[in-house]
């Protein structure tokens, strides 16, 4: 007979062994397609590593794929954190760039000291807009806002698709979906000489900083720990949980807007309908990777960017499926899953009682 | 009576990890006998009757159990099926019924073939009105079970027991929701069941009604059998001792003249969906050097009136004033501010955060308070001060206030909830079943603060279903019945009791 029992004590060290370990399973798991591919193993790892930290350039790109995964795992690892179930990061984010590009890209012509923080600022509150829309709903109606965030998702992408064939086209993009390009002075500015990394990073590192700082030491991530840890107590206790709510939806909103922000701003200048391949659900991934702590989100951003990355790079020189990629990030996630459960429970094997 | 055998545990152990649950238990069961078994919080008892049952798979011992010719077989480990089969039948303390559907369907519900075509309710129901007139446990088969009273409701957890041709019946504390009344007649149709041949175990941690209804007792403490006696041979006071390991530390009090109201309830209502939320304009005043306890059964409103006085629950009606000055916006925060300390009935779901820590836990009421935080900021080493002080002052025992609150023991969360709630020293004081699931000692701890709190000159509101603990310890009963509060008048256990139950005393 097989049970389950929980642990007593899980230890710190179970905690950040897990992810690592979940990491390295699931990239051994993929032996098993990269072998069916007709590719030998060893040497596809070797161009995975290669394409990624094998040049300047590969670090950059990698660093490039990071930047929106750390904002977007940063929306999804604080909404958790509270119990808030925001899935609609890939629709805050297209807000946010949609706010971007509403007033950068000739709408409002200032100096760039002035015309960046506004289009920081409009994008996150764009996101932020978002996001408090469907918990109000959840606050004053009780609905439920994995529904809610998600159907939002494809709303918010066929609305950006009505304006980038509307009032965002751009007149000399030849009637293409798209929008004009941000003025220069408002681009943010990139952080190598020829490389596409550019300094959107350094406002996602930052904020995974204050994010950690705020989580572990300030009275607002008491609250917000307090509220999705146990939110009845929080409430008998004279916390205002719904305040608590709304601020962290605002934040977490904000976040996913500065993703759209840092990559219409950052990376592409222009918007798209396809800017962002799913950087909204990936963070999701990112973010339980991280076991929702912000300097997690970090490093879980590095390394599913260095999968994607390395997995493309990968693939050209080998000639296998680059969806390679997505497999490894899925079973990263589901080994993550798993081991998370063994970190808190034990399975115990025992013998039949005689009868 | 015979003296056959009908059950035996032989040697029984169970540990949890670092945690003797039970440690080399043996207990025989006769034909016909009820055997209490008795000990603290935490002593063992229920666990002793998982493994019997099947929920725990024991790490040593066996279980025997007699069939219908009175031939003692060991029974498999770990399967509940098998109990049921071998006769053995248990009524667990939280019921395991399904509202919607009526007490036939309940008592037959999991005792049918899952594919069978046809049901045979005629038969079914004739089998249980027969077990009811020999038992005279009456209970309405036809009303859904949603609408039966909780005495009701445990009549037909019996029932469903026997239905299945219990033989052998644990109950498990059976009178913790009952009124003394119903608890009596329980015990009577126990008696009656008994002299058909059935035999009963019961767990309990009250004396009185174990020495008036058991034939035989056990004690349990620490997971060990520290005793086993006939109740005829039985002495109150050697078996308290038995259980706690020591004399019961007996809560002294001295009459105390009332000073000047701390808390008024003037017409305050509350609808709610059900019952237990429901108040119907009730009047409420307590002095300064008093405790009013509020006695009666759950769920006739007594959490709508925590949920009014801990700021929970905004009501429909009326007003609450605090020291004479009216809260005008109730909220929990506002009636922290208003000096109001609250232990809550359900220290695990409102008390603590348990993944927070001890010390932030000892805090969280006290946010906005500087020496907590400033600016924002968590002052982290005053908050951790705080709690090794507190944590020494109120013997909050576990592994560190650093460590998640969820680790320490009932008690021990009980005793960081008092830390919190007395080191403010609230003007007003809501205990809502403040020793439920306690053990004795830490029963007695509870009842000796809220009295120095009385003696300081703090109001206490005390919300009790244990009338032992409401006449030990209140200068004033009020008796909540229906959503309405009236005044006992007195300490008269019998008075108190019919009140309880809905009767003109």
């Amino acid at each position: 007979m097989i049970r389950i029992e929980p642990r007593e004590n899980p230890s710190r060290a179970f905690a950040i062994g897990i992810p690592i370990l979940s990491a390295v399973i699931s990239l051994a798991l993929a032996a098993i397609p990269l072998l069916a591919a007709g590719a030998n193993p060893l040497t596809a790892y070797g161009e995975m590593i290669k394409g990624v930290f094998g040049s300047v350039f590969a670090l950059s790109e990698m660093l490039t794929r990071a930047t929106p995964l750390i904002f977007t795992g940063l929306a999804a690892a604080l909404a958790f954190r509270a119990k808030l179930w925001n899935i609609g990061a890939e629709g805050q984010l297209y807000l946010g760039a949609m706010a971007a590009v509403a007033i950068g890209s000739g709408y409002l012509d200032a100096p760039g000291i002035v015309l960046l923080p506004l289009i920081i600022l409009l994008g996150a509150g764009a996101g932020a807009a978002g996001m408090m829309a469907p918990t109000y709903l959840k606050v004053r109606f009780g609905a439920d806002e994995v529904v809610t965030t998600l159907l939002l998702n494809f709303i918010i992408l066929i609305f950006l698709q009505m304006m980038l064939e509307g009032p965002l086209q751009d007149p000399m993009g030849l009637g293409w979906p798209q929008s004009a390009p941000v003025l220069d002075q408002g681009m943010l500015p990139p952080l190598m000489e020829r490389m596409r990394v550019h300094s959107g990073l350094i406002i996602a590192l930052v904020l995974a900083g204050i994010a950690q700082f705020m989580l572990a030491r300030s009275v607002w991530g008491f609250k917000l720990r307090a509220v999705g840890e146990n939110a009845a107590a929080a409430r008998h206790a004279g916390i205002n949980v719904n305040r608590s709510l709304f601020g962290v939806a605002a934040i977490s909103g904000a976040l996913a807007g500065l993703a759209g922000v840092s990559e219409v701003a950052g990376l592409k200048g222009y918007l798209t309908s396809d800017l962002s391949p799913g950087f909204g659900y990936t963070g999701i991934v990112v973010a339980m990777l991280a076991g929702l702590s912000p300097a997690g989100v970090v490093v879980a951003a590095l390394f599913i960017a260095s999968v994607f990355v390395g997995a493309d790079s990968m693939s050209r020189a080998m000639g296998v499926s680059s969806f390679l990629a997505d497999l490894v990030v899925s079973m990263s996630l589901l080994c993550v899953l798993v081991g998370g459960f063994l970190a808190k429970y034990r399975i115990l094997r025992t013998r039949e009682a005689v009868s | 009576m015979t003296d056959s055998t009908v059950l035996r545990l032989n040697g029984l152990s169970k540990r949890f990890g670092p945690v003797v649950a039970n440690d080399d238990v043996s207990l025989t069961l006769a034909k016909g006998e009820v055997l209490a078994l008795l000990g603290e919080n935490g002593a063992g008892k229920t666990t002793l009757m998982n493994m019997l049952f099947g929920h725990y798979l024991p790490d040593a011992g066996s279980v025997e159990v007699a069939d219908e010719n009175g031939v003692l077989h060991s029974l498999p480990l770990g399967h509940p099926q098998a109990a049921l089969a071998a006769g053995v039948g248990m009524v667990h303390q939280h019921f395991a019924l399904a509202e919607n559907i009526n007490a036939l369907d309940n008592i037959t519900l999991g005792s049918e073939p899952l594919l069978a075509l046809r049901r045979n309710r005629q038969a079914a129901r004739a089998k249980i009105e027969g077990i009811i007139e020999h038992s005279g446990l009456k209970a309405p088969l036809n009303t859904p079970v949603g609408r039966l009273s909780v005495g009701e409701r445990q009549r037909v957890e019996i029932l469903k027991a026997l239905y299945r041709d219990a033989r052998i019946l644990v109950l498990d504390e059976p009178t913790a929701v009952l009124t003394p009344q119903e608890a009596d007649t329980l015990f009577e149709n126990i008696k009656a069941m008994t002299r058909e041949g059935l035999s009963v175990i019961f767990i309990s941690h009250k004396l009185r009604e174990v020495l008036a209804f058991s034939d035989r007792i056990a004690v349990l403490r620490h997971g060990r059998k520290v005793g086993e006696m006939a109740t005829a041979d039985a002495d109150e006071k050697a078996i308290a001792r038995m259980m706690v390991g020591a004399d019961t530390p007996k809560v002294a009090r001295t009459d105390m003249a009332p000073g000047a109201p701390v808390l008024n309830l003037s017409g305050i209502s509350v609808s709610g969906r059900y019952k237990r939320d429901t108040l119907k304009g009730i009047d409420l005043e307590v002095n300064a050097h008093e405790i009013l306890g509020i006695a009666g059964i759950s769920g006739n409103g007594q959490s709508a009136l925590a949920n009014v006085i801990s700021g929970l629950a905004a009501p429909s009606a009326g007003h609450i004033q605090v020291d004479g000055t009216k809260v005008p916006k109730p909220s929990p925060a506002a009636m922290v501010k208003a000096g109001i300390g609250r232990i809550p009935e359900d220290r695990h779901h409102e008390g603590i955060v348990g993944a927070m820590s001890v010390a932030e836990n000892m805090v969280i009421e006290r946010l906005d308070d500087p020496e907590v935080q400033s600016r924002g900021l968590l002052r982290r080493d005053a908050i951790r001060d705080n709690a090794e002080r507190l944590a020494k002052a109120y013997d909050v025992r576990g592994p560190g206030v650093t460590a998640s609150s969820r680790l320490l023991s009932g008690g021990n969360i009980q005793k960081l909830i008092l830390a919190r709630v007395f080191e403010r020293a609230p003007r007003l004081i809501l205990a809502n079943q403040p020793t439920r699931g306690l053990d004795m000692g830490a029963a007695a701890e509870v009842g000796r603060r809220l009295l120095e709190a009385r003696e300081r000159g703090a109001g206490v509101v005390l919300i009790s279903e244990d009338l032992d603990e409401i006449l030990g310890l209140a200068d004033r009963i009020m008796v909540i019945r229906d959503g309405n509060l009236v005044e006992a008048g007195s300490h008269d256990r019998e008075k108190i009791g019919l009140m309880m139950a809905g009767e003109p005393a």
